[in-house]
């Protein structure tokens, strides 16, 4: 399995990064962490006529805090965030999800970044990142721009971003511990049958849920939030929530699980996740 | 259009033409002469072809050599030292830690990343780190056991690390 021939460019920074996308155009192919990109160049299912390597571009891996929430550089691994003592305080949800993203050498190397780009409809992040309402920063030829998460996700394996645009930062909320993420892990490929990512907020009687591996793309279980919203955290309210967790959504269908036993399991992963995050609220 | 990639691979730089498809498993392997990393699914999937990259345990079956430009590679040939078998070599030994020895180098390598930042793994965390190498022989107890026998020989004072 060797990938087909390419050009291969190291911008050492954002803006000639930028440059570099413009000019080549759709013949081109950013590389992060490569985790997912080199998988399908080797089997040339991506054949890209030039790969632009972001990964010596300076400052593009970092975890700190400003203004109140988390910014997290694109390029900062999977690995990063699970060790991350910042992001174990202030909003643990992210390293708890790290934790279930392939094995040690994947998280070396993948990047959150070039996750959320890829959006593999089984992949992790996206159900935290649709529950925490974060944001992406891009940057294009126009300049920067955010994107809200809930606008992020737009279909399998495709974003709101333009081709021309680099994903540069994703900015996450400070948050309570009362967060959980459940997965039903798909054992072959680590990938997500159903995970399902829970913020509780106490005092304002609200809960956000984001779910994946279940539909063509993440999404917000809005109905669990609706139905959920102002009502204490009891077993029966939550178990009539979770109920709720595939509501209008199709379900993917495949060999390793049917659309209904995947809603099924965004159910039972929504019950369960909740009463986690409940219970460290 | 071919570049030149330098990698200093068990202390000695290695500097070698390549085209930038060419993945950081054939430069060990073709043009080092490293045979010992192996590559068994070339899917990321096995671990066989796991070697430490500036320190990390990461799969040389899905890097790029052009990616691992400039850094410093660790591969099984650079783990003994003046002759001596590594700790974690000589626990995989005594333990049984092996049978046909395919996924060894791989799983050597690692839980000595394991161990540089974790030095007294439970068995949890042992089974945590080695989750992406695959052992189609010794049903991986042994394998944990070995690791944990190395962590005790490696706290000996003056053992190598
Ligand atoms: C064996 C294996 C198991 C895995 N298991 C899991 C799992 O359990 N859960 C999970 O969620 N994921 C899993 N993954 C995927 C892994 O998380 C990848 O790291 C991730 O999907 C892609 O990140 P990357 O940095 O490697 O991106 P790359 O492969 O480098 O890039 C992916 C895509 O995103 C684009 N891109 C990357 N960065 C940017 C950016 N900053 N701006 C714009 N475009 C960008 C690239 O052009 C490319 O199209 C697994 C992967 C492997 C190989
Ligand atoms: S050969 Fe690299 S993971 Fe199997
Ligand atoms: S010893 Fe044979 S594969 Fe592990």
């Amino acid at each position: 399995m060797i990938p087909a021939a390419f050009d291969y460019l190291r911008p050492q920074t954002l803006e000639e990064a930028v440059n570099l996308l413009v000019q080549h155009g759709e013949t081109a192919k950013l590389l992060a962490g490569g985790h997912s990109l080199i998988p399908a160049l080797k089997l040339r299912l991506a054949q890209p006529k030039t790969v632009i390597d972001i990964g010596r571009i300076a400052d593009l891996s970092y975890i700190r805090e400003e203004d109140g929430r988390i910014a997290v550089g694109a390029m900062t691994t999977h690995r990063a965030i699970e060790a991350s003592a910042l992001l174990e305080e202030k909003c643990p949800l992210l390293p708890e999800v790290a934790r279930h993203v392939g094995d040690v050498q994947v998280r070396n190397r993948g990047t959150l970044g070039g996750s959320l780009v890829h959006a593999d409809p089984a992949a992790d992040w996206p159900a935290a990142i649709l529950a925490l309402n974060a944001e992406v920063v891009t940057v294009g030829p126009k300049g920067p721009r955010v994107i809200a998460a809930k606008i992020f996700f737009i279909d399998l394996f495709q974003t709101a971003l333009r081709p021309d645009e680099i994903l540069r930062e994703i900015r996450v909320p400070v948050t309570a511990k009362s967060v959980a993420y459940v997965k039903t892990v798909q054992r072959a490929s680590g990938f997500a049958i159903a995970g399902v990512a829970v913020v509780v907020k106490a005092a304002a009687k609200t809960v956000s849920v984001g779910i994946t591996g279940v539909a063509a793309k993440a999404y917000r279980a809005t109905a669990v939030e609706t139905k959920l919203a102002g009502q204490p955290l009891s077993a029966e309210n939550i178990a009539a929530a979770a109920a709720r967790a595939a509501n209008r959504i199709e379900p993917l269908g495949d060999i390793h699980a049917s659309a209904e036993y995947r809603a099924h399991l965004a159910r039972l992963n929504t019950r369960r996740a909740l009463g986690v995050a409940a219970s460290r609220a | 259009m071919k570049t030149s990639v330098n990698i200093r691979v068990n202390g000695t730089l290695r500097t070698h033409d390549v085209e930038p498809r060419v993945l950081l498993v054939h430069f060990l392997r073709d043009l080092c002469g490293l045979t010992g990393t192996h590559v068994g699914c070339e899917t990321t999937l096995c671990g066989a072809c796991t070697v430490l990259l500036n320190g990390q345990a990461v799969k040389a079956c899905t890097i790029l050599a052009v990616q691992a430009d400039g850094g410093e590679v660790t591969t099984i040939e650079g783990l003994a030292s003046n002759g001596r078998l590594h700790p974690v070599q000589e626990a995989f030994w005594e333990c049984h830690g092996l049978q046909c020895g395919f996924c060894t180098p791989g799983m050597i390598l690692a839980s000595v990343e394991l161990l540089q930042h974790n030095p007294q793994p439970s068995r949890e965390e042992i089974a945590h780190a080695i989750d992406g190498n695959l052992c189609r022989c010794t049903g991986y107890s042994h394998i944990i056991d070995a690791v944990q026998c190395a962590a005790k020989k490696m706290a000996q004072p003056g053992e190598a690390k």
